[in-house]
């Protein structure tokens, strides 16, 4: 592997010897990495490289087979379920097709993770709150809709705004540019970029797009068949001679 | 040889493939218990879903009912005839509809209706990753989704029953008119005269377990839908077989029960 950079500030989640296989398949390799407090750190490879397994280990979605993932000075594999519960309101996942619930309308679904863990708020404070998320995300209008009259990338926004709504202190992306064109990838990404730089919370952006790294990261960690291969920023890897890094990154 | 072999291995992993998912159903279903009686309750969620179950399917099962009386009285009403004894006739359709075609009937049109709807619901959610949404946005899917459906079910389903058995008394009271002049209050006093709590009860608690069935089957089918859109047609249809076959075991292993008492 490749290091061009280590990061020696407070790492708010710490991911050591990972290991993840289905069945003969090893899907995730002795994964070491750490992401550090206001930290955009972007997971890059090629679909199938085990990326969304690494992110899906990371919220409990999956259990790893060897290794630790801590998150918060917590140890997920020594937490119970209420435990776990309790850390993932501090997570925002973004889901690549942003898994909105189809049979709620756009308020109802930004409304939903409120009215269940915030059951202090009366109903026009948790409406007043959607609104103004709405508002942030630019889709105001959207309100009544449902899931299905949405585009792709008003789905994504919506998506977005539904993780925002327990003020997370680490964001998880799935792929957030996938799918979407050119123009939309780009809003999507500058949304990314202008929450870290508001509420300074850390993200782990999981992505084979190009663009999409260059533009958020902080650091990147490229994976392939489950192992990591280099980790730098993106000039830094732009500069590798590592032929594996170059052709992906010519490629891309 | 090589066949045989072939065979044999298969029927070995099918075996081990049925077992598994028996083992996975009963800890499914354990586990509806065991959240059943955990705080935060599903009030508002189980109401609706309540609504859907039972409210929804209403007019089905009323127009089922309705033709299943009518059928009953008009088929069974030649046979009774030979013997002059058409007065009988209200006794055996109550009993008949009471003890055994009501409960189900409306179990089998419930199988096809919530069963199929549920694993269908459910399935879709599953391949969409909503249930996922709700994991890690800490809201305990299982809870909000399975227990309220099969508590609306475990409910809904004995309300259905009885009534679709009255809507069934009401049709056979007026195939009963068609060659006859009987009053609706003459007819419900003989057919009520027939039946006791014996008749009652049994059928009323075998439809809670009916309910029961048709809710842990189709949410299971759905919530442990696995691959693309095509599974969730799968779900769907797997829950309308097995909770109709499931119907067919409960009632034998019911009316054995009933025998015995």
């Amino acid at each position: 592997m490749q290091n061009f950079r280590l990061v020696a500030t407070d790492n708010i989640v710490k991911i050591s010897s990972l290991k993840k296989s289905f069945d003969s398949i090893t899907v995730l390799n002795d994964i070491n990495l750490n992401i550090s407090e206001g930290e955009n750190l972007v997971v890059l490879g090629k679909s199938g490289a085990g990326k969304s397994t690494l992110i899906r280990c990371l919220i409990g979605l999956i259990k790893p087979d060897e290794g630790e993932i801590c998150i918060f000075g917590k140890k997920m594999s020594e937490i119970s379920y209420e435990e776990l519960n309790e850390l993932r309101l501090k997570m925002g996942f973004l889901f690549q097709n942003s898994a909105l619930y189809d049979s709620m309308s756009v308020r109802q679904n930004l409304a939903f993770p409120l009215r269940r863990h915030k059951k202090e708020y009366s109903k026009d404070q948790v409406d007043l709150m959607v609104e103004d998320m709405l508002e942030h995300v630019g889709l105001k209008g959207a309100i009544d809709k449902m899931p299905a009259e949405l585009s792709g990338g008003m789905s994504k926004r919506i998506g977005l705004a539904r993780t925002l709504m327990l003020n997370p202190a680490i964001m998880l992306y799935d792929e957030p540019t996938g799918g979407l064109d050119t123009v939309t990838a780009k809003e999507i990404i500058q949304l990314i970029l202008d929450l870290q730089k508001r509420k300074k919370i850390s993200s782990l952006i999981i992505t084979h797009d190009l663009a999409c790294a260059r533009m958020t990261a902080d650091r990147i960690v490229m994976i392939k068949e489950g192992s990591i291969v280099a980790e730098g920023t993106y000039e830094e890897l732009e500069k590798s001679k590592d032929e594996g890094i170059c052709s992906y990154l010519e490629k891309s | 040889m090589e066949t045989a072999r072939h065979n044999r291995n298969r029927t070995i992993s099918l075996t081990r493939k049925w077992m598994t998912d028996t083992g996975d159903f009963l800890l499914f279903t354990l586990r509806y218990f065991r959240e059943l009686i955990k705080p935060p309750f599903e009030w508002r969620e189980t109401i609706y879903q309540c609504y859907k179950s039972g409210y929804t399917s209403l007019p089905l099962v009323g127009i089922t009912a309705f033709i299943m009386g009518l059928v009953l009285t008009l088929q069974s009403r030649p046979s009774l005839s030979v013997f002059g004894a058409e007065s009988l006739l209200p006794g055996m359709v109550s009993v008949s509809v009471v003890r055994e075609i009501g409960p189900v009937i409306t179990a089998l049109i419930c199988a096809g209706k919530i069963g199929s709807r549920m694993g269908a619901e459910l399935g879709a959610m599953r391949v969409t990753e909503q249930i996922d949404a709700m994991e890690v946005s800490a809201i305990n899917p299982y809870k909000y989704l399975v227990v309220t459906r099969v508590t609306s079910t475990t409910l809904m389903l004995p309300l259905l029953v009885v009534v679709a058995d009255a809507i069934s008394l009401f049709a056979s009271f007026i195939a009963v008119n068609i060659h006859a002049d009987v009053s609706l209050l003459q007819f419900f006093s003989q057919a009520m005269e027939k039946l006791s709590y014996k008749d009652v009860m049994p059928a009323l608690i075998k439809s809670v377990f009916f309910g029961f069935a048709i809710g842990t089957i189709g949410c299971y089918k759905g919530f442990n839908a696995a691959g693309g859109t095509a599974s969730v047609g799968k779900a769907a249809n797997t829950a309308v077989i097995v909770s109709s076959l499931s119907i067919f075991i409960i009632d034998l292993i019911t009316v054995q029960i009933t025998d015995l008492l």
